[in-house]
């Protein structure tokens, strides 16, 4: 099999890899690429660690409980 | 919330007006929530929904999947000069400048002046990529829930994320690289 990705087509792509959404061929093209290219390689990182990982600049999601007795709380203020 | 409400009207007193009327449209409609949609997606339906609203008052108001596509001008992820031009010899379209090396999210990427350096790229973000890297990578929603509350397919969803991503990589890439060389990779593990 030739390696037919071009870092510049890779840099298009790792979203839709990251997210899942690539056909297994596409994907499996992609991967053996990778396997090769340092560059690319540190590219998907940079972008793997991205995906997900700001939540710290963001408070935290409510506790279960914490929802629910703002759900009741809401019902309760209904006029 | 201001946030995604800002995707839909102008100015952050017109979208604080929105989220204050969400919380009360949400508690009159709390009775009809029957938990099929988690009530976050289900109070950012309500959201977005008096956002345009509020929006097409404003004369301003498009769906967001017009708002996503009028913003996309097929920008690259990366500058085409950073590759080799494609009638190179051997490496046609390779690295010629290859992606700088900065620490990861555990070596303090989110810590000080790069986390500055984030939110500042995130912000000046065209609105509708703005809104959905806040919603997916900030607050942490999945795919699915932002395709919902922004009613936009599944491949504009991906791609709004791929070019926010990539705009975001290269500022903190702008960011690393014009730091003075310091010993960023001490004890280079």
């Amino acid at each position: 099999m030739t390696d037919d990705l071009a870092c510049i087509q890779v840099v298009e792509l790792v979203t839709e890899y990251l997210e899942g959404a690539m056909a297994p061929a596409e994907a499996a093209a992609l991967e053996h690429h990778l396997a090769t290219c340092p560059g690319c390689t540190e590219y998907l990182e940079q972008m793997r660690a991205l995906a997900g990982s700001l939540t710290p600049l963001h408070e935290q999601e409510l506790p279960p409980a914490m929802r629910d007795d703002l759900i009741a709380a809401l019902r309760r203020s209904r006029p | 919330m201001i946030r995604v409400a800002m995707a839909y009207v102008a100015g952050r007193a017109t979208a604080e007006e929105v989220v204050q009327e969400t919380w009360i449209a949400v508690i009159r409609a709390i009775d009809g929530f029957e938990g099929r949609s988690s009530l976050k997606t289900w109070i950012f339906r309500i959201l977005t929904n008096v956002a345009m609203r509020t929006g097409a008052r404003e004369r301003r108001s498009v769906p967001f999947s017009a708002l996503a596509a009028a913003e996309d001008t097929g920008e690259p992820a990366v500058e085409p000069d950073r590759f080799l031009p494609a009638d190179h010899p051997r490496f046609p379209g390779h690295w010629a400048i290859a992606p700088a090396r900065w620490p990861t999210p555990e070596e303090g990427l989110l810590a000080g002046e790069t986390r500055a350096v984030i939110a500042t790229a995130i912000a000046e973000l065209p609105p509708a990529q703005r809104t959905v890297i806040a919603l997916r990578d900030v607050e942490g929603w999945s795919a699915e829930e932002v395709c919902e509350a922004l009613e936009i397919s599944a491949g504009n969803q991906r791609l709004l994320l791929h070019r926010a991503r990539s705009r975001v990589r290269n500022a903190i890439e702008r960011y690393v690289t014009a730091q003075p060389v310091h010993d960023t990779a001490s004890g280079s593990a």
